[in-house]
């Protein structure tokens, strides 16, 4: 085990968390302005990474197609939230994740009748292409390192658009008082389609960029899903800030715990055990932080004052 | 006698004489379709226990389908092979030990998850028991002793002293009394003073506090007999297939358990059976007519829980009782 070898693990603990930053800030502010739990968006990311593989495939342009996966995934966000999001929210959670869950089955085997059931497959656009040297001689692929820079930016902005721009404003106050901006004036169901739709495209986002890193197919949502709402969870629902911060511990905890469990059991039980014994923690291992600090921690590390 | 308990007889009649029919007539696989129906509602009514008379909102309950899936695999395979399995205890063919080791292997994992997550309520009680089952699930993938992600095949299905567990209407009847003992379970404890303090839990959580009752421990106790419920159905579905695998585990299954509970009613006593009836002539149905079943199976259960909230014995009966 070197020091090269760790820093390129931690970049892409580091990556991870970014991609799923992006999943868990649309989550989380869906849950926290609208309060609804939505399992679909796994859903919204495979329709990102399909709109851009298309795309791509037709134009021979990946720029083109992640411009693609933005549109698509926030009219697909648009339109359901129209069609049927915007009936549940005086529902209780249950409905809401009946609903959510009866519009997987619904978008997975759309897709699955449209594409088919084979893997679509994206490149990596040249410009990303090729690989940086790290400090320690290492070579890491620039795409990844891009994701990590896309991520950063989107996050800043993100935090722009809610801390200053008139948008986010509205955002804050839909998450502190409903009825209230109601009454002075405010359209709350645009709003809530405006912030849906926003929740959609990060999504979509986040799934064209892992498109080009893994393949492009049915049911690639639902394990991302899955880690998000673990990080909002261990984040606090409802806060951005939690989103951010929960997403680069699981990112980060996970990818290490797979690269370093192993090596830690060698030290105690003979080889061929440890791999299997550290392998098995190692996939476990987020849960039983995220237990930990709920044990700790009901509400998450930053839970939104106001629930 | 009220409307409900009319329809609920019919339905009981019927899951019985469908499959001695069947086997009159030599149709065996409509007796495996019976026998999943009974081992679904199984699973179903102990989620309806946590979820419809506690609003423990679980979609975690895979894990404990799971967990008594492979309980009863291991113990199958260690009883074939000779192997001792720990402490020097061999396995077993036996149903009956299988099924206690099941059940309590399930109410375990259902004390030390619920401990957990009952700490939490609402949206976070989801996600934190869909999150505890996925970590069951990639434990199961990851650990190659028992099949890993290939699962576990049972060779020979288990024996029930007395009867021939092979003839696929044998099995069933022993999956149907399961079942029907299992429901006058949830009676009993639904009209127990334990399940009124469960039922006011859920509807009152402060109001239960100030007479002096924890909800907490409550919930816990139901939770973990739930756990136990749907731990025991885990076992005869094992057993039904001859094969555990981790999709048991998986979360698609956590939802299919509370999409029985929607389809058939939440909260009634037959209204699991109701729904995994539903389910699984839906899903027949369907999948006879189109391969993409699940497209229409979704839209389906949409139109159910936008339109049609009372689920099927809301429907038949005309009365809504909604969480």
């Amino acid at each position: 085990m070197t020091f090269a070898l760790a820093l390129e693990q931690l970049l892409n603990g580091l990556q991870l968390g970014v991609m799923l930053f992006l999943m868990a800030a649309g989550l989380t502010l869906i849950f926290g302005v609208m309060g609804l739990i939505n399992l679909a968006h796994g859903s919204l990311y495979m329709v990102g990474a399909f709109a851009c593989a298309t795309v791509a495939a037709w134009t021979g342009s990946f720029w083109l197609g992640l411009i693609a996966s933005l549109a698509c995934a926030a009219a697909a966000g648009a339109i359901v939230e129209l069609l049927v999001i915007r009936r549940l929210y005086d529902r209780d959670h249950l409905d809401q994740v009946l609903a959510t869950f009866a519009l997987i089955l619904i978008f997975s085997e759309g897709t699955r009748w449209m594409f088919g059931s084979f893997p679509l497959y994206l490149d990596i656009p040249p410009l990303l292409q090729g690989a940086v040297a790290l400090p320690g001689g290492t070579q890491y692929p620039l795409y990844r390192l891009a994701i990590i820079a896309a991520g950063a930016v989107v996050a800043f902005a993100l935090y722009l658009l809610i801390s200053r721009t008139r948008l986010g404003i509205r955002i804050r106050a839909g998450e502190s008082d409903r009825e209230m901006i109601g009454a002075l004036g405010v359209d709350i169901r645009t709003l809530y389609t405006v912030v849906f739709a926003l929740g959609a495209a990060l999504a979509g986002f986040a799934g064209a960029m892992v498109g080009a890193l893994q393949s492009v197919q049915v049911g690639m949502g639902e394990p991302v899903l899955i880690l998000a709402f673990v990080v909002i969870v261990i984040g606090g629902i409802g806060s951005i800030k939690g989103a951010l911060l929960g997403a680069l511990l699981v990112g980060v905890i996970d990818t290490m715990g797979r690269f370093l469990l192993p090596k830690v059991f060698v030290l105690f039980v003979p080889p061929s055990q440890a791999g299997m014994i550290g392998g098995a923690l190692a996939s476990m291992l987020i849960y039983i932080v995220m237990a930990l600090i709920l044990a700790v921690k009901p509400r998450g590390l930053f839970p939104p004052a106001h629930a | 006698m009220s409307r409900e308990t009319v329809v609920n007889l019919i339905l009981a009649v019927l899951l019985l004489a469908v499959p001695l029919l069947a086997n009159a007539v030599g149709q065996p696989f409509y007796i495996t379709l019976a026998t999943r129906i009974a081992i679904l509602a199984l699973a179903a009514t102990g989620l309806n226990l946590a979820l419809g008379l506690g609003g423990l909102v679980s979609f975690g309950h895979a894990a404990f389908f799971g967990i008594g899936g492979y309980a009863a695999g291991i113990l199958a395979t260690h009883g074939f092979s000779g192997d001792p399995l720990i402490f020097g205890l061999s396995g077993t063919n036996l149903m009956p030990v299988i099924w206690l080791v099941a059940a309590v292997t399930a109410g375990l994992a259902g004390l030390a998850i619920g401990a957990i997550s009952l700490r939490t309520s609402g949206v976070y009680f989801i996600m934190i028991t869909l999150a505890f089952a996925q970590m069951v699930y990639y434990f199961a993938v990851s650990w190659p002793a028992y099949g890993g992600e290939d699962g576990l095949s049972i060779l020979v299905r288990n024996q029930f002293p007395g009867v021939n567990s092979m003839r696929p209407l044998s099995f069933f009847l022993i999956c149907y009394v399961v079942l029907l003992v299992s429901i006058g379970l949830f009676a009993l404890i639904r009209a127990s003073r334990f399940g009124s303090a469960l039922q006011a839990a859920r509807q009152n959580p402060v109001r239960v506090a100030t007479v002096g009752i924890r909800p907490f421990r409550i919930r816990l106790t139901a939770f973990a007999i739930s756990a136990m419920m749907t731990g025991l159905a885990g076992a005869l579905f094992a057993d039904l297939n001859r094969f555990v695998s981790p999709s048991m585990l998986s979360w698609h299954m956590s939802g299919e358990l509370i999409v029985l509970i929607i389809l058939g009613g939440t909260g009634r006593l037959f209204g699991p059976l109701a729904g995994a009836a539903l389910y699984v002539i839906i899903e027949y149905a369907l999948g006879g007519i189109t391969e993409r079943w699940q497209f229409f199976l979704g839209l389906i259960l949409l139109g159910v829980v936008l339109f049609a909230r009372g689920g099927l014995l809301g429907f038949v009966t005309g009365k809504a009782r909604h969480g």
